[in-house]
């Protein structure tokens, strides 16, 4: 509908009028064929209906007739069409992370504007502003309602990607309906540019990370993924993962989210293989640049018993802000005996960490040494 | 739709180029006012040879500059009529300036009523 109308409240108002109309109407006639044709011809229908009264009002003539809904006039690929545009129009760059996400969340996610204001534990009125104001941009600065042309759209996926991720990294750090409707957006992207490897790798990614939900914690406190009881894992959660994986690797996908899914995936294994691991963040690392990949291939490195290359590794990384990064050389030097210095960086992790179930991890470590 | 390609420069940026590249860099901005979408434009003369004027309590009062200690200082702008922002950011990027060191600012032009 946005799409179609080019103006985000307009299509609001025009979808929230079919509703009414169609809760009137199938009580009475019984549910249509096509029902969601049914609802965009009589919303699309409506809202010329609302263009045409204002312009009428305007002339102060007499108002025009609008015949009811055409039905099946609307076929669902066209229906497919649009949501994708939508989604392109909510990650577009030119708008500000929180605004695509707040957009996202209430144009594709179906959240109302005080869930999500909820679940960025903000005030409902601030969120309706910034959802305003995002809107207005939209309309004023003509943010286009189109799949971006080939040579912009690995970037500008790669923003959509980016959003829904975020959306999932707020539901995965406690707030677990975030994480099922970004999952949900996840799988509607990933049907919707069903050749795209990086869409089905993202999804893969979250439903593996999802399914194992119920085992990171244990009461309030965090629980390592070495000490994670296996049979409160979602299995069924980890073959949909691994299915989405092995179709995005069918279609040669080897970009950053396909990666990290293959990752996910090995961890979930009985015997895990951190040699593959490590190598595939070494790829990672290849891609992204970023020194917290680095810090997990230290990880794998150390996990496959080489512990001191690990520790070579984690010394030549920049990130002293990182708590996790002071929290592995903790760990790694530890195991080879420098307790000593073992201490000062899990104070210096401990220092850093705003999470309560991770202070209370590094106090337990600490008093273990 | 309209927009205005606001250019900021980094200040000597195009003039420490050497000779050719320069030439090019300018041949490059005379294509873009070239583009059959470019509706108007202009290039500014250095921030040097600026005045300010501010009207306080009816009087108009005049200063030489400004010459405030900014990075970038606005060179010239562009006006574009193409069909979305996604178009015009396109445009954008293809501005010299944006790749030596300044930033262009895309703005939509309000649309005047006929």
């Amino acid at each position: 509908m946005v799409g179609f109308l080019g103006d985000f409240h307009l299509a609001e108002e025009a979808t929230a009028d079919a509703f009414a109309i169609a809760a009137d109407r199938w009580r009475r006639d019984g549910t249509p064929a096509n029902p969601v044709g049914w609802l965009v011809a009589t919303a699309r229908n409506r809202a010329i209906d609302r263009i045409r009264r204002e312009r009428t009002l305007a002339k102060k003539t007499q108002r025009l007739e609008v015949p009811e809904a055409t039905v099946d006039e609307i076929d669902e690929t066209e229906i497919e069409d649009e949501r994708l545009e939508l989604i392109f129009t909510c990650c577009h760059p030119a708008l500000a992370t929180e605004a695509q996400v707040a957009l996202t969340l209430r144009a594709l996610g179906g959240l109302t504007t005080e869930e999500i204001a909820r679940a960025f534990l903000i005030s409902e009125e601030t969120m309706k502003r910034r959802l305003s104001r995002a809107k207005l941009k939209i309309k004023q600065a003509g943010i286009p309602f189109t799949v971006p042309a080939d040579h912009l759209l690995p970037d500008r996926l790669h923003a959509v990607l980016a959003v829904i991720y975020l959306i999932f990294n707020q539901g995965y750090s406690g707030r677990g309906d975030l994480a099922a409707e970004a999952i949900r957006l996840g799988d509607v992207l990933a049907s919707l540019m069903p050749d795209e490897p990086e869409a089905k790798g993202l999804l893969a990614l979250m439903l593996i990370h999802h399914a194992r939900r119920r085992a990171r914690y244990s009461g309030q406190d965090l629980v390592l993924l070495g000490d994670q009881d296996r049979s409160l894992w979602d299995a069924g959660g980890i073959a949909a993962g691994r299915e989405q994986l092995d179709r995005a690797l069918a279609l040669r996908g080897r970009g950053p989210y396909v990666l990290q899914a293959a990752v996910a995936s090995l961890q979930t294994d009985e015997r895990i293989d951190w040699s593959e691991i490590a190598a595939l963040y070494e790829r990672l690392a290849e891609i992204t640049g970023s020194p917290v990949v680095e810090l997990n291939r230290a990880v794998a490195v150390a996990q496959k018993g080489d512990t001191y290359r690990a520790l070579e590794i984690v010394d030549a990384l920049d990130l002293p802000g990182y708590r996790y990064l002071h929290s592995t050389r903790a760990e790694l030097l530890r195991r080879v005996g420098r307790r000593e210095e073992a201490r000062t960086a899990f104070e210096r992790a401990l220092a850093l960490t705003v999470s309560e179930p991770e202070r209370r991890f590094l106090v337990r470590q600490i008093a273990k040494l | 739709m309209k927009y205005a390609l606001l250019i900021y420069d980094q200040p000597g940026s195009h003039e420490a180029l050497p000779d050719q590249e320069r030439e090019a860099v300018y041949a490059e901005y005379f294509e873009l006012s070239r583009d059959s979408r470019c509706v108007g434009g202009a290039q500014l003369h250095p921030v040097e040879t600026a005045t300010t004027v501010e009207v306080k309590n009816g009087t108009a009062l005049t200063t030489d500059g400004p010459f405030a200690d900014t990075k970038e200082v606005f060179g010239g702008y562009y006006m574009f009529d193409v069909a979305n922002l996604d178009e015009a950011l396109e445009l954008a990027a293809r501005i010299p300036s944006a790749r030596l060191g300044g930033k262009v600012e895309v703005r939509p032009i309000v649309e005047q009523p006929s």
